[in-house]
């Protein structure tokens, strides 16, 4: 970079890496999908309302999968929702990452004990990038947890799988042989 | 010939479509099955158990009666001071427990605090699903400061675990009254101006007046309680129909619709009732405040271990969304038998598909808006 900083001293030109360019976009806009279950929801609806404001990290919510970039997965997951959490996660495009927020869909929290119903950690249906503790945990909690996934995507490479995608692609090598 | 093909063109079929259990105003993971003819809803039919989580089972197998309080709150997360105070009384009752003054009124403020706390939810929800973002910040800064009273009391924001069997977890700091009573203060000319934001604004009433109109006579029948059976105009409130704890103490109103912008019991009734109450509740909180004793230990009945007799009792109270009811079955061991609740939200859901009948898409939202369900009651 040095050498060619110089160069273009005059024109307003940035030299980085095609990489850091991207993560920088990329942890920037972080829109989530505005999907709450249960308690976690409203924790989450008080993140995103004036006293805790999401908005000053760029994190917006969105209504559609489509649009979303990461999930939070806000409540008790159970059973009967777990098929259809998996169905939005494969909505969603690509880069994509999954919070998880609360005891409950990290795994199954208070109800572990006698939840016949209740998925004990929603990363038995879709791969989760942060944990967020707590029930709930505090608006600072999850803020923490978006901080923690924007440093998690600036280490990342455009080379270099995330490590979640590599384990299902190891699964899959492992089914089929 | 050309009149054959035009009526052939707006020949309409049914279609069935799902809402949620993914969308943004169903307030959860409630999954509507909604059959349309053009944009006219002809038939709804709500599926539920998407958070079901076993309240009951959970209620029995705890090898205590206090170990059960902290599974009450996430029954109706919005509100949970409240479903821990009906919990509560029925236990009470059950051990014919007699309660300190000091902790029968700081139980009413809470539950009062809480009310609002959860009104302003289900108002700023309601305006955000007919497009109405800024009031639900404004909610939510009031919203806020409860939160911060809750937090200082008892460690927590929003499930807390502070009211016991025979008194509280701790008894409240020294603080706790001035704050209140200043909270109230700065509280109530921001009433007025939510109203001028969202309550009297033309755009939020044309979504709202008229629509979902719910007869006295079917809500009623479909045994609907709290804002949703007042809104159609029924005076029925168990904080003063049917005292518990002390409410017979206090002086205040009970709001019921009146069709002030079109048909009586109608969303936007509904909603008014809400905001009304927010109110009254300030003004039984001025009056605990005042009658409140500043001298008591709070952890005086608590009892070491509960010791229960058989017996059964049901025991119902007023929630921000209605009648909440415990009915508990108790053998000689140290955990219910059964514990049976009855959930205002659940019972108010079965009234959407008779009120949604004929109405446009776009309006179901604002019904389902107006009947402020949380689906952790629903479901359990």
């Amino acid at each position: 970079m040095g050498l060619l900083d110089k160069k273009y001293h005059d024109s307003n030109i940035i030299i980085v890496s095609l990489d850091s360019a991207l993560n920088w976009a990329r942890k920037s806009s972080l829109w989530y999908e505005q999907f709450g279950l249960a308690c976690c929801a409203i924790e989450m609806m008080a993140t995103a309302a004036s006293h805790y404001d999401f908005d000053r990290f760029g994190i917006i919510p969105r209504s559609s999968p489509r649009q979303a970039d990461v999930m939070i997965v806000a409540g008790t997951v159970t059973m009967k929702m777990a098929s259809r959490i998996e169905r939005l996660y494969e909505q969603m495009s690509e880069p994509r990452y999954v919070i998880s927020m609360g005891s409950c869909s990290n795994s199954g929290g208070p109800y572990w004990e006698h939840g016949y119903h209740v998925l004990k950690g929603v990363d038995k249906v879709i791969p989760v990038d942060v944990y967020v503790p707590g029930c709930p945990p505090r608006p600072e909690a999850l803020l923490e947890g978006f901080l923690t996934l924007q440093k998690k995507i600036e280490g990342e490479s455009l080379v270099e799988k995330k490590p979640s995608e590599k384990i299902t692609e190891d699964a899959d090598r492992h089914e089929t042989t | 010939m050309t009149n054959q093909i035009t009526a052939n063109i707006h020949e309409t079929k049914e279609m069935t479509i799902n809402m949620g259990p993914q969308h943004p105003s169903t307030h959860g993971v409630l999954r509507l099955e909604v059959v349309l003819n053009g944009e006219v809803v002809t038939r709804v039919h709500p599926h539920i158990g998407y958070l079901h989580r076993c309240f009951e089972k959970y209620a029995e197998a705890m090898d205590d009666y206090s170990k059960v309080i902290p599974y009450t709150d996430r029954i109706d997360y919005v509100s949970a001071m409240n479903q821990e105070h009906g919990y509560v009384i029925a236990v009470e009752k059950l051990l014919q427990l007699e309660v300190p003054e000091r902790v029968e009124y700081v139980r009413v403020i809470l539950a009062e605090l809480q009310r609002i706390a959860s009104h302003l939810l289900g108002i700023g929800t309601f305006g955000l699903d007919l497009g109405a973002f800024t009031p639900f910040l404004y909610c939510f800064i009031e919203r806020e400061k409860i939160l911060t009273i809750f937090e200082k009391i008892s460690g927590a924001r929003l499930l807390y675990n502070y009211i016991c069997v025979g008194g509280l977890m701790r008894d409240v700091p020294d603080s706790f009254k001035p704050e209140t009573a200043d909270f109230v203060k700065t509280f109530r000319p921001k009433i007025k101006e939510l109203n001028d934001l969202l309550s009297y604004n033309q755009i939020f009433i044309d979504r709202t007046a008229n629509i979902g109109v719910l007869p006295a006579e079917v809500a009623l029948n479909y045994a609907a309680s709290g804002p949703m059976l007042r809104g159609s105009g029924v005076s029925w409130d168990l904080r003063k129909n049917d005292p518990y704890s002390i409410y017979d103490r206090f002086e205040f109103d009970i709001p019921v619709g009146t069709g002030e912008v079109g048909t009586v019991g109608d969303c936007w009734d509904r909603y008014m009732v809400r905001v009304r109450e927010m109110e009254q509740s300030l003004v039984i909180i001025e009056q605990a405040l005042e009658q409140m004793p500043d001298e008591g230990n709070v952890m005086e009945a608590v009892p070491k271990r509960i010791r229960m007799k058989e017996g059964e009792i049901y025991v119902r109270t007023e929630t921000p969304r209605g009648e909440l009811g415990y009915y508990i079955i108790s053998d000689k061991s140290s955990s219910p038998f059964r514990v049976k609740v009855r959930a205002p939200s659940f019972v108010n859901l079965s009234i959407l598909p008779a009120i949604s009948r004929g109405a446009l898409l776009s309006d179901l939202v604002a019904i389902v808006g107006s009947i402020d369900i949380v689906l952790g009651e629903v479901d359990r």
